[in-house]
């Protein structure tokens, strides 16, 4: 489980949040642009540090201002997809995916056999040698889910992550996207703006407003919150 | 009344429309242009061209005139002088020196100063770009009331028995005091342009700093950096003034290139010749290499 309970000082408000997401569950964080969706992903994964409070997963404190606990993010597990991918241009896709695994010095055989399965999986075997910069932007969504599952992360983290695909690849990837992220059976939390993002892949999902809480409840009740969700 | 009004509103609209439509036309004609003004245009044209031409052959004039004044025969002859061979070694090794120095220490601090906000920042910053507006005899003088004997930090050096000024090494520190800021601001630029969730990205899949740097960001800004490099020895390279000035003439030791064009002026003008056009067959491959390596720049993905 991901118990977070924290407060940052952030340009115009104070961030101030209390969540709980529990394994195999997906939360959908969803609010206007600047409302702290972003920047919670970041406290969590340790880009950036909160001003105190306390960041929990499975237990073990990731952060916690009170017993000085501070995890560098390469420290702490998480999988992270970035909005814009983040992949590294210079690599190719295979480079890319076993990236995690060289950082954890995993040996050689391990990280062929690994990564193997995860492109084979991901349908991004015959691609492997591309540069990540020349491939579909699908294609790059893969490779950035794979990226991050490959570490068998304890909590998914993605932002946006179907924001850069058009509509119709968008639709094809939520269902795939969803299967996925159940089947790695850890808490997930999914920033968004699209509400079909919300009822096709989502447990739960909260509403933030200028760095809080402002609703929570089912993904089928977030069409009814309003305009907040825009 | 409405139904009344709409027809009318409707009328007008055409007519509007129409008469819009005329002037377009009319304008249409006004637009294309008439003789005076045509004629004006071409004026414009040739006047620009003639601009271009004239600072074209202003800067191509000399540098022709330096292969055609020194027939090859010379040049071959020239490059056996013992004072070209020692300017060209010595130019290349330390300029090839400067330039690690350069790169070793400028690339840690361009990516400081990409990525992260200390005190004093701008100072530093403008410190660093000080040596491109100082005049080259300033810094060899500044240099010497330093690092010379008698200077701040060349008196306590002295003291050990380490002389600096009018050796060799003289020669690096000048060419790095003038050539480092070539380097550093361009590296500065291309870590910029590397995206900061690329580096995100690395420690989130447990990359240490270190290996983030290694692995993700210097590949990625190599072609900016290579540039940069480039720059800097192009600019070690051609250095005169200071060298000069803090590291004397003298041949085999602190004479470079252009100290030995300098020197070979006042008495044999074939070898200050052969002197040139080596250094100008540099600055083209300088050109041409940055060129081609700027034009390569990854792709954000």
């Amino acid at each position: 489980m991901l118990e977070i309970d924290i407060e940052k000082r952030l340009r115009d408000f104070d961030l101030h949040l209390r969540l709980d997401v529990k394994r195999g569950q997906t939360l959908m964080l969803v609010g206007d642009n600047g409302c702290g969706k972003t920047t919670l992903l970041n406290l969590i994964a340790g880009l950036d540090r909160p001003d105190r409070g306390r960041i929990a997963l499975e237990a073990r404190a990731l952060y916690d201002s009170e017993l000085g606990i501070d995890v560098p993010p390469e420290a702490r597990g998480i999988g992270y997809v970035f909005q814009s991918y983040a992949l590294f241009p210079h690599m190719s896709v295979y480079d890319n995916i076993a990236f995690g695994l060289r950082a954890r010095k995993t040996p050689k055989e391990e990280i062929d056999e690994r990564v193997k399965r995860h492109l084979l999986e991901a349908g991004l075997w015959e691609i492997r040698r591309a540069k990540a910069a020349d491939v579909s932007g699908g294609q790059k969504q893969r490779v950035a889910l794979a990226r991050a599952l490959i570490i068998e992360p304890q909590l998914l983290l993605l932002d946006e992550p179907l924001s850069a695909l058009d509509v119709r690849r968008q639709a094809a990837m939520r269902a795939e996207l969803r299967e996925t992220i159940r089947a790695c059976g850890v808490p997930c939390i999914i920033v968004t703006h699209d509400l079909r993002d919300v009822t096709a892949m989502g447990d739960f999902a909260c509403l933030l407003e200028r760095g809080r809480v402002a609703m929570r409840g089912r993904p089928e009740d977030v069409a009814t919150w309003g305009a907040g969700q825009e | 009344m409405t139904v009344d009004s709409n027809p009318a509103e409707d009328g007008s609209f055409r007519e509007r429309g129409l008469a819009d439509l005329m002037n377009q036309d009319h304008h249409g004609m006004q637009r294309a242009i008439p003789l005076p003004a045509r004629s004006r245009d071409i004026a414009l044209k040739a006047g620009l061209g003639l601009l271009l031409a004239l600072a074209m052959s202003f800067i191509a004039l000399p540098v022709l005139a330096l292969f055609l004044r020194s027939p090859l025969s010379s040049i071959a002859e020239a490059l056996h002088d013992p004072m070209v061979l020692d300017a060209l070694r010595l130019s290349l090794t330390t300029s090839g020196l400067t330039t690690l120095v350069v790169v070793i220490m400028g690339t840690p601090i361009a990516y400081v100063s990409a990525r992260f906000s200390y005190p004093g920042k701008e100072l530093a910053d403008s410190l660093i770009d000080l040596p491109v507006i100082m005049p080259p005899a300033v810094a060899g003088i500044a240099l010497l009331m330093a690092f010379g004997r008698m200077g701040l930090a060349g008196h306590c050096l002295s003291s050990f028995g380490i002389s600096i000024a009018f050796t060799t090494l003289a020669v690096i520190l000048a060419q790095v005091f003038v050539s480092s800021p070539f380097y550093i601001r361009q590296a500065r630029t291309s870590f910029e342009d590397v995206d900061v969730a690329l580096e995100n990205a690395a420690r989130t899949l447990g990359a240490s700093r270190m290996r983030t740097f290694f692995y993700v960001i210097l590949p990625v800004a190599m072609n900016g950096l290579l540039s940069g490099a480039i720059m800097a020895f192009a600019r070690s390279l051609g250095e005169f003034g200071a060298t000069i000035m803090f590291a004397g003439n003298f041949q085999g030791r602190t004479q470079t290139m252009p100290l030995a064009i300098y020197t070979a002026m006042q008495g044999d003008l074939d070898v200050a010749l052969c002197i040139s056009i080596i250094l100008v067959a540099f600055s083209f491959a300088v050109i041409v290499l940055v060129k081609i390596l700027t034009r390569r720049v990854y792709k954000r993905c």
